[in-house]
């Protein structure tokens, strides 16, 4: 197309890891926010383009500096890449843009540089582990996006927000450094940090004791980044009390990247090579993904405050994903990916809503909404429709995930019913945790009735996500094409 | 099996427990850091260690020397003992917001007032 085109997997990261520092400098009212929505929208932009190139299933590859790969660190680009890409960028994009009023209640007009830089690099960050194909390179990106997540989820107003991002701070550190052994451990016994070269020489490797150890450190470690159940405490409170907007965009991507590095890591380099992995795999995860699912939908269920709750249903759909992953067959793996895809856009919309919701009341427990969906119609409309979608309602996007996922577990020969029925069922709890909100909102005893302001920005936006998740319902080719085309390469890696 | 021989994998073992236990089992904040900086240290060792060549010399050429150290792993550390840094640097600047706000830096007593 255009001379900067096959530049565009390392444009991706450099343009918002250039423009932090750059934001850091505007003093003027505004235009941090107004530089941080623009670069954003650019890397969104940058991710349609890199996904309109890989759709085909071609994967993409850049030398970063002309250094060959193995030497120099390459960035790789294939379907699965190119899904993260767009709801990594997507999200930041629409949390910036329908967020400028409930950030700036949140955050003081001489801290709003420094916000929105640590935005930025977050989002760097965070589109740098997609992009990355050199182990020691995503651990660099993996810890840019995370300190800048904590310095985004410290921004919180109440002071409980602090407690909550030591914690983070504390198990996201554990979690990367034992990333960081298993790293070294490969590195120990291959000499590389080449993921694609990694993969053709780890099975020359005549003692595979340190791999295997390689394999559960780094295991443990994502684990814990992607929140998977029974790693998953520090999440609720982190999500709790980060601004509502942070909330929304991190809960729409953060732990969906570590997963994809554990999928990636899983099905490129020790999955063809490790005797028994693939049993490993499945047989250590399926059970975590299980009880993720229940306990994280029974937990939110009888949560009284709904960001917590809605913190705990994610727990239950990080589930949902690494139970599709753990079935390592091509349905499984698109339930899985289409899934991150899915579920990114029903909980975006539900904390955007939620930010609507904190602009007009205090506090976000059930009885703080009573009655109050009769003074804010539009936004609660919208926080039913992604409500809808996060149960798996046919027509909304949720649907198609589940469907898909129904569709692996009764591909099994055995055990394929019961799963089934645990997919039911913890639908059925998210039938109930959505319905107490409803509840409260549409029936509750409302403190007033006159008609509150919802920034107009805002509602668009909340609108467009809860659009796209019906759109995403009625036609999934997109998505569906790029998570199937993804199954077919994690799983082209496996024979 | 020469087991002290690959004394430098007991080192960071222990050295990895002992930053470990401290992050787990205290309840201080900054003892908590102290031991996610062990913890840390740990792991830079094993890397460093792991290109040390025995009777080899630094990676420089026209020395007389036959034998080469692999300097990759030093360099690779140098990046992550920078993110240990700015983690240890954040992670004070948390504890001392948190004193601010809570008057205290013990787990526990910070947990009983959230609690109220």
């Amino acid at each position: 197309m255009n001379a900067l085109t096959p530049h565009l997997p390392a444009l991706q990261v450099i343009v918002p890891m250039l423009m932090a520092p750059f934001v850091v400098l505007l003093r003027a009212r505004s235009l941090p926010w107004a530089a941080a929505t623009a670069t954003s929208l650019l890397a969104f932009a940058i991710a349609i383009q890199l996904t309109m190139i890989v759709i085909g299933g071609t994967p993409m590859t850049y030398q970063m500096g002309s250094w060959a790969a193995p030497y120099g660190i390459e960035l790789h680009v294939d379907a699965l890449t190119a899904l993260l890409l767009l709801l990594v960028t997507g999200a930041s994009s629409v949390a910036l843009i329908g967020g400028r009023e409930s950030l700036a209640a949140i955050i003081s007009e001489d801290r709003e540089p420094l916000f929105f830089a640590a935005w930025l690099l977050a989002l760097a960050g965070m589109a740098g582990i997609v992009v990355s194909g050199d182990a020691f390179n995503i651990f660099v990106f993996m810890e840019i996006s995370s300190l800048a997540s904590y310095v985004l989820v410290a921004g919180g107003p109440d002071r409980r927000a602090l407690p909550a991002t030591f914690k983070y701070l504390i198990m996201g550190t554990i979690g990367a450094t034992f990333y960081l052994i298993g790293v070294g451990l490969i590195y120990m016994m291959t000499g590389t940090l080449n993921l694609a070269d990694m993969e053709l020489r780890v099975h020359e490797v005549a003692d595979q004791k340190p791999i295997l150890a390689a394999a559960g450190f780094i295991t443990v470690g994502l684990a814990l980044k992607a929140a998977i159940f029974p790693l998953h405490v520090w999440l609720p409170n982190a999500y709790t009390y980060a601004p509502h907007i942070v909330t929304a965009f991190l809960a729409a991507c953060a732990t969906k990247v570590s997963l994809y590095v554990l999928l990636r890591f899983d099905f490129f380099v020790f999955q063809q090579n490790l005797i028994g992995h693939e049993f490993q795999f499945a047989a250590y995860l399926m059970p975590l993904a299980i009880l993720g699912i229940l306990v994280g939908s029974a937990v939110a269920m009888f949560e009284r405050n709904i960001k917590r709750m809605l913190a705990f249903s994610s727990v239950a759909q990080i589930g949902y994903m690494m139970l599709g992953a753990s079935l390592v067959t091509a349905t499984g793996l698109t339930a899985a990916t289409l899934h991150m895809f899915n579920h990114a856009l029903a909980k975006g919309g539900l904390f955007l809503a939620i930010a609507a919701v904190a602009m007009v009341v205090a506090g976000s427990r059930l009885s703080d909404i009573a009655g109050q969906a009769r003074r804010m119609p539009w936004t609660f409309a919208a926080l039913v429709v992604a409500g809808l979608s996060l149960i798996g309602i046919p027509g909304t996007a949720g649907f198609i995930s589940k469907w898909y996922l129904i569709n692996a577990a009764l591909e099994l020969e055995t055990g394929g019913v019961a799963l089934v029925a645990l997919i039911l069922v913890s639908s059925l709890m998210a039938v109930v945790y959505i319905w107490r909100i409803v509840e409260a909102a549409y029936f509750g005893e409302p403190t007033s009735d006159e008609p509150a302001r919802v920034p107009m920005a805002l509602v668009v936006i909340l609108w467009a996500v809860a659009i796209a998740n019906i759109g995403f319902g009625i036609a999934p080719e997109l998505p569906l094409a790029l998570s199937a085309t993804a199954a077919d390469i994690l799983l082209g890696h496996v024979q | 099996m020469d087991i002290l021989g690959i004394y430098h994998y007991w080192v960071f073992a222990i050295l990895l427990m002992i930053g470990f236990y401290a992050v787990i089992a205290k309840l201080n904040l900054i003892k908590k850091l102290i031991g996610l900086s062990l913890f840390q240290a740990a792991v830079f060792l094993l890397y460093i260690t792991m290109g040390n060549v025995e009777g080899a010399s630094a990676p420089i050429f026209g020395y007389g020397a036959e034998t080469f150290s692999n300097p990759l792993p030093q360099v690779l550390i140098l990046t992550a003992i920078v993110v240990g840094i700015s983690t240890m640097a954040l992670g004070l600047g948390l504890v001392v917001r948190i004193k601010e706000e809570y008057g205290s830096i013990e787990e526990d007593e910070i947990q009983e007032m959230d609690r109220r």
